[in-house]
Formats: structure tokens, C-alpha cells, sequence
């Protein structure tokens, strides 16, 4: 049966540069990473160079994920968060499009690797931490003190929030990453099956027509899982820099 | 007849006209009211409904659980290099940790919404 787990696999496409003793390898992920980064320009701004007002069809593309971002910013940040939009934005498209592409057959999916989610979350951590401090000073720390909590548990409250603050970015990272490589790896498995049973002889060949519902099916669950991820990965994004813009509530 | 049906369409137009900016005015009103509501009552951090399917969902609380662990178990670990009080600060930590993971997963599970809004 094919190995589930291959195509996880990195490999190394030509050497960048060395430093020190550290070689600074492009890779199949680095590859896919401008892969997705050129497509989605070209598109948005080949869609969004013409300008009509009254939209056609990929216009309406672009213009409709600007409305989804914006909304959910506006939603969950305020007005203010609007000044995050290019970021937001960029981290949405990015997630959704890595995510989408490892959907293609034979493609590499970027967001399969814990590494690229968690320096995404990083960037978002670090992101909410020092715009909180450079904009709000010490009143930031109100983020780490519930209102109306005793004194006497006042300090463990805080010890526990700051912890919970701490432990951000790893579920952040770990959600988007385990739900792409968990997909996967069960897509993977089951059209395994197909062929171990299509190999198996003739009395099992039929059984094969199971997975293979299975595996259309998951294919569907899969496409959906992308969206979701990317957008739950935004959304969070969203509330993190709610607590950098209002901290203290 | 046309030309009584012409003239007839004459003076009705600029009715037509105030009728219509009212009915514009009227819809942008109830579109702002609309718009303002759904921004003071959808509460920063209720994104329970976004995940739909039941795998997501295990893993996006599961992960908030481990996450709580890990972190209160690395901060006391650092502690104790730190400060030479291996292994209380590893031990008190990771309870800590423990406290900090169940918040994050009540919170994830929409159960309690953020610092300073208790368990509603």
C-alpha cells in the first residue's frame, strides 16, 4: 500500500546559499509557497485592473473575498481593526489558497507542516504583543486581569491567563496544521484501500467500490475543511488583535 | 390618447421620483440600524458556530487543552533552570498549565467568552 505519509515528504530543489555550516535549501515547500503567493496576485490584481463599477465575474471573486475579510474584522476588531486589514487579508488569502492548492493532485500542501503555521501564529502573536505595547504601554497588561475577580485569587488568575495568553500561538498553529495533515493522511489511507483491495483478488475486487465512495466523499469534507481552516485562522486572528486594540475587555 | 397617456407619465414621474428616494432613504436607514446592531451584539470571540464539522472540532479543542499543558509545563521547566527550584516550579507550573488549557477550552467551547465575562 502507498505510504500515507510521503507526501509530506521535503525535498530539497536547489541550495540558496550557505551559512556557516547551515545551508539555506529551496524546497518543494519554498517552491509551493511562491507558487501560491504568485497566483494569488496575478489574480487579484489581473481582476482587479480594470475597475469596472459595475463588476463581472472574477471582479465579483475579488471584491467578495475584500467584503468577507473586511466584515469579519470589522465585526470582531471594531473600526479600528481596520488598520490590520492588509495583514488579515494577506493571512487569509495565503492559508486558503496553501490549503486549496494541496487539494490539486501530486501537490505539496504547505499548511501540512507545523512550521509554517506556527511562524504564521508567531507573526500574529508577535504582531498583537508589541502593537499592544507600543499603543497602549502598561495598560496592555489589563489583558491578563478579568474584571471582578478577588483579590485574594487575583494572582493566580493572572499566572493562568498569562499562560493561556502564552499558549496562543501554539493552538493556533497546531489546529490548522493537525486538520490539514490529519485530511490527508485519511484521504491518503483510503484510497489506499481501494487499491490494496482492487489488488487482492476477485472475490474482494468489488468491496473497493466502498472506499472509493469514501474517498470522494472526504474529498468533498476536504474542500470544506480548506475554507473552514483558512477561515478560522482569520477569525482568531481577528480576536487576538481585539485584545491588542481593546485590551481590558 | 398618447398624448394624454405622455402627459399623464409627466406628472407622475417627479412623484415617482420622491417616492422612490423616500423608499432609498427609508431602506438605508433600516440598513444602518441593521448594520449597528450586528456590530455591538455579535460579541468579539463567539466563533462557535464556524467550526461545522465534528473533526475540527475535536482537534481545535484538544488542541487548545494540550496547548495549556505544553506551555505551563515549558514556562515551569525554564523556571527551574532559572532559578535552580527543580522540580516545584515544573510541578506547580504544569498544574498551572492544566488551569489555563480548561479555560482555553471553555472559551473555544463558547462556554465562557473572554477575561472578565465569567462562565455566560
Amino acid at each position: 500500500m502507498a505510504d500515507p505519509i510521503h507526501q509530506f515528504q521535503i525535498v530539497k530543489l536547489f541550495t540558496v546559499a550557505k551559512l556557516g555550516g547551515t545551508e539555506i535549501a529551496f524546497t518543494n515547500s519554498a517552491a509551493f509557497m511562491f507558487t501560491v503567493v504568485a497566483a494569488v496576485s496575478i489574480f487579484l490584481i489581473a481582476t482587479t485592473g480594470e475597475r469596472a463599477l459595475v463588476p463581472g465575474r472574477l471582479q465579483s471573486v475579488s471584491e467578495i473575498t475584500y467584503e468577507f475579510v473586511a466584515g469579519m474584522l470589522k465585526d470582531s476588531a471594531g473600526e479600528a481593526g481596520m488598520k490590520f486589514f492588509p495583514f488579515v487579508f494577506s493571512l487569509f488569502v495565503f492559508v486558503l489558497i496553501a490549503n486549496l492548492f494541496g487539494m490539486i493532485p501530486f501537490a505539496f500542501t504547505v499548511t501540512s507542516h507545523i512550521i509554517v503555521t506556527f511562524a504564521l501564529a508567531m507573526l500574529v502573536f508577535l504582531t498583537v504583543t508589541i502593537y499592544g505595547f507600543m499603543r497602549h504601554g502598561a495598560h496592555f497588561l489589563r489583558v491578563f486581569v478579568p474584571s471582578g475577580v478577588p483579590m485574594y485569587v487575583l494572582p493566580l488568575v493572572v499566572l493562568i491567563e498569562l499562560i493561556s495568553f502564552l499558549s496562543r500561538p501554539i493552538s493556533h498553529s497546531v489546529r490548522l496544521f493537525a486538520n490539514m495533515l490529519a485530511g490527508h493522511i485519511t484521504l491518503k489511507v483510503f484510497a489506499g484501500f481501494v487499491a490494496g483491495l482492487l489488488g487482492a483478488g476477485a472475490a474482494l475486487a468489488p468491496l473497493s467500490i466502498l472506499p472509493l465512495a469514501m474517498v470522494v466523499a472526504l474529498t468533498a469534507l476536504e474542500f470544506l475543511i480548506a475554507f473552514l481552516q483558512a477561515y478560522v485562522f482569520a477569525i482568531l486572528t481577528c480576536i487576538y488583535l481585539n485584545d491588542a486594540l481593546h485590551p481590558g475587555h | 390618447m398618447s398624448d394624454d397617456t405622455r402627459k399623464h407619465g409627466d406628472a407622475q414621474r417627479p412623484l415617482d421620483e420622491v417616492a422612490l428616494s423616500a423608499r432609498l432613504r427609508r431602506l438605508g436607514d433600516q440598513l444602518e440600524i441593521e448594520r449597528a446592531s450586528k456590530a455591538s451584539g455579535s460579541s468579539p470571540g463567539a466563533s462557535a458556530s464556524s467550526d461545522r464539522t465534528a473533526m475540527a472540532r475535536g482537534l481545535r479543542l484538544s488542541s487548545e487543552l494540550v496547548a495549556g499543558v505544553l506551555v505551563g509545563a515549558g514556562l515551569g521547566w525554564l523556571i527551574d533552570r532559572g532559578l535552580g527550584i527543580s522540580p516545584w516550579g515544573l510541578i506547580v507550573f504544569m498544574l498551572l498549565g492544566f488551569v489555563a488549557g480548561i479555560v482555553n477550552v471553555m472559551r473555544a467551547a463558547g462556554l465562557s467568552s473572554g477575561p472578565g465575562d465569567r462562565g455566560n
